[in-house]
Order: structure tokens, then C-alpha cells, then sequence
């Protein structure tokens, strides 16, 4: 499941700045540990994004994202009270969603 | 709302017709949902990335922006920012051309979002860091240099 993400939704006229901090190690498969065994890949590769149940943004993404990812986007048509929901999923079929209201 | 990937396949595996489908590879499970692009995430190279990506040429255009610093002392978190001024964007795509793996991901924006994504990047070495922009089915980059003192691909 990972940790909580820090989602934070600012309205600016209709468009809604929107900045996520996932907790995840982003783990590229290329580092080793002091013994020497390669660290397996562990990595995000889809981010979803849902404005009231719409999808609005999605991203595919690579183990070249830096660990503990930070995303900013803008979501257009956005108001007050909106539900904003985000989603990740790993490359091991881990996954987390988290939702706020925006400008709430 | 929270039908993942997973589910969905869960699903077609009640669902004969689906499964015959997926057999007959008539609907792959990429189809379920936006590709995830193994071939271009394996690549070695930005050209067989795009290759793998079917894109076969892109423009270049001072409409996209990529904004990130000239000289990055950690090579492991590089923020970046692109821009696309380019009318009926969907998608920004970025790569670092030096990384092992050059294709760091696609941005959807199409949706209901303005083109616009900041992300923050490993890169291992000084490289440049292409920006692809899809819009009405065409493509269009840029590229920019970044110089990395500290590699963000090691221990």
C-alpha cells in the first residue's frame, strides 16, 4: 500500500495547480547492495489522476523518476469542492489511491 | 471508480469472450489501459525508444519549453518543468538521452489537463534532456542540456 501521498490542490480561476508527493523508493534495478546482489527494479509506472470520478491525467512512467516522486500538473475546470483523486501503481502490482477536495 | 488493472483482468477471466479475445491477441492487456511501452521503456537508446514509440520523426519547436537547471549538483533529483505552447497537446514525453534507459515516461494531458508537467528526474551524466510533444498527430521537441556533477545512477 506505501505510505499516504501529500496531495495539494490550488484553485487559480478554473484551473487547479495540483502538486503529489508519493512515498516510494523508485529502486532503478541497477544499484547493488554492500554485499554485492543487485537491488531488484521496485518503481512506480502508472500515476492516474480523477477530477469527480473523470480521469483528467495519467502518466507512464520509468525507475528514472526520483525516489519519493514529486508530480505537478494542471487540472483544467476544476472548482471548490471538487474530489481529486490520484493513483499509483508498481512495477510488483502494488497500489494506492488518495483523494482530496480541492481547495478545501 | 476504482477498477484497476488487475481488476479488469480478474474480470475477463469470468468473461469467456475476453479471454478468447487476449488468446487470439486480438485485444492485448495493454489495450485494458493506456500502454505501459516495455519495448520503449528497454531502450537503450532515445532512437530506439521512439522507434518503439512509433514515432518516426519530430519537429523541432521553440513552442515547447523544458525548464531545469543548466548544472545540476545532484544528479539524483533534477526537477524539471515542460511547457507545451503547441495548440491540442496530449501528451509530453521526456527523455535523458545518457541514461541507461533514456525514456523516463509519457504525460497525458488530453484529458482535462493544461500541458504542463513537473517532474523531478535521475540523471547518471551530463546530458541533454529531450522533450517529445504529441499534437493532432504530429510531433514536435526540444532539447535542452543539462551538466551533472554527481551522477544519479550509483550508490
Amino acid at each position: 500500500m506505501g505510505d499516504p501521498m501529500k496531495i495539494r490542490a490550488r484553485l487559480q480561476g478554473d484551473v487547479a495547480d495540483v502538486r503529489v508527493l508519493m512515498a516510494h523508493p523508485m529502486e532503478t534495478g541497477q544499484r547493488k547492495d554492500p554485499s554485492g546482489k543487485v537491488i531488484p527494479a521496485h518503481f512506480i509506472k502508472e500515476i492516474r489522476a480523477e477530477l469527480n470520478g473523470k480521469p483528467v491525467f495519467d502518466a507512464q512512467i520509468s525507475q528514472a523518476i526520483s525516489r519519493n516522486p514529486v508530480f505537478a500538473f494542471r487540472v483544467k475546470g476544476a472548482k471548490a469542492g471538487d474530489k481529486l483523486k490520484i493513483t499509483w501503481e508498481d512495477n510488483t502490482g502494488d497500489k494506492r489511491s488518495d483523494e482530496i477536495t480541492v481547495g478545501g | 471508480m476504482d477498477q484497476t488493472r488487475r481488476g479488469v483482468l480478474k474480470g475477463a477471466g469470468t468473461a469467456g469472450a475476453l479471454v478468447a479475445a487476449f488468446a487470439t491477441g486480438a485485444l492485448r492487456p495493454a489495450d485494458v489501459l493506456a500502454a505501459w511501452n516495455k519495448g520503449a521503456f528497454d531502450a537503450k537508446t532515445t532512437a530506439d525508444a521512439l522507434k518503439a514509440m512509433n514515432i518516426a520523426s519530430a519537429a523541432d519547436s521553440a513552442d515547447i519549453v523544458i525548464r531545469a537547471p543548466d548544472i545540476a549538483e545532484n544528479g539524483a533529483v533534477v526537477p524539471i518543468d515542460i511547457t507545451s505552447k503547441i495548440p491540442g497537446t496530449q501528451s509530453i514525453s521526456l527523455f535523458v538521452e545518457k541514461n541507461p534507459f533514456p525514456y523516463v515516461g509519457t504525460f497525458n494531458v488530453a484529458a482535462g489537463a493544461e500541458p504542463f508537467v513537473h517532474v523531478r528526474v535521475k540523471i547518471s551524466e551530463s546530458s541533454n534532456v529531450r522533450a517529445v510533444v504529441a499534437a493532432g498527430g504530429k510531433y514536435f521537441q526540444t532539447v535542452k542540456e543539462v551538466k551533472v556533477t554527481i551522477g544519479g545512477c550509483g550508490g
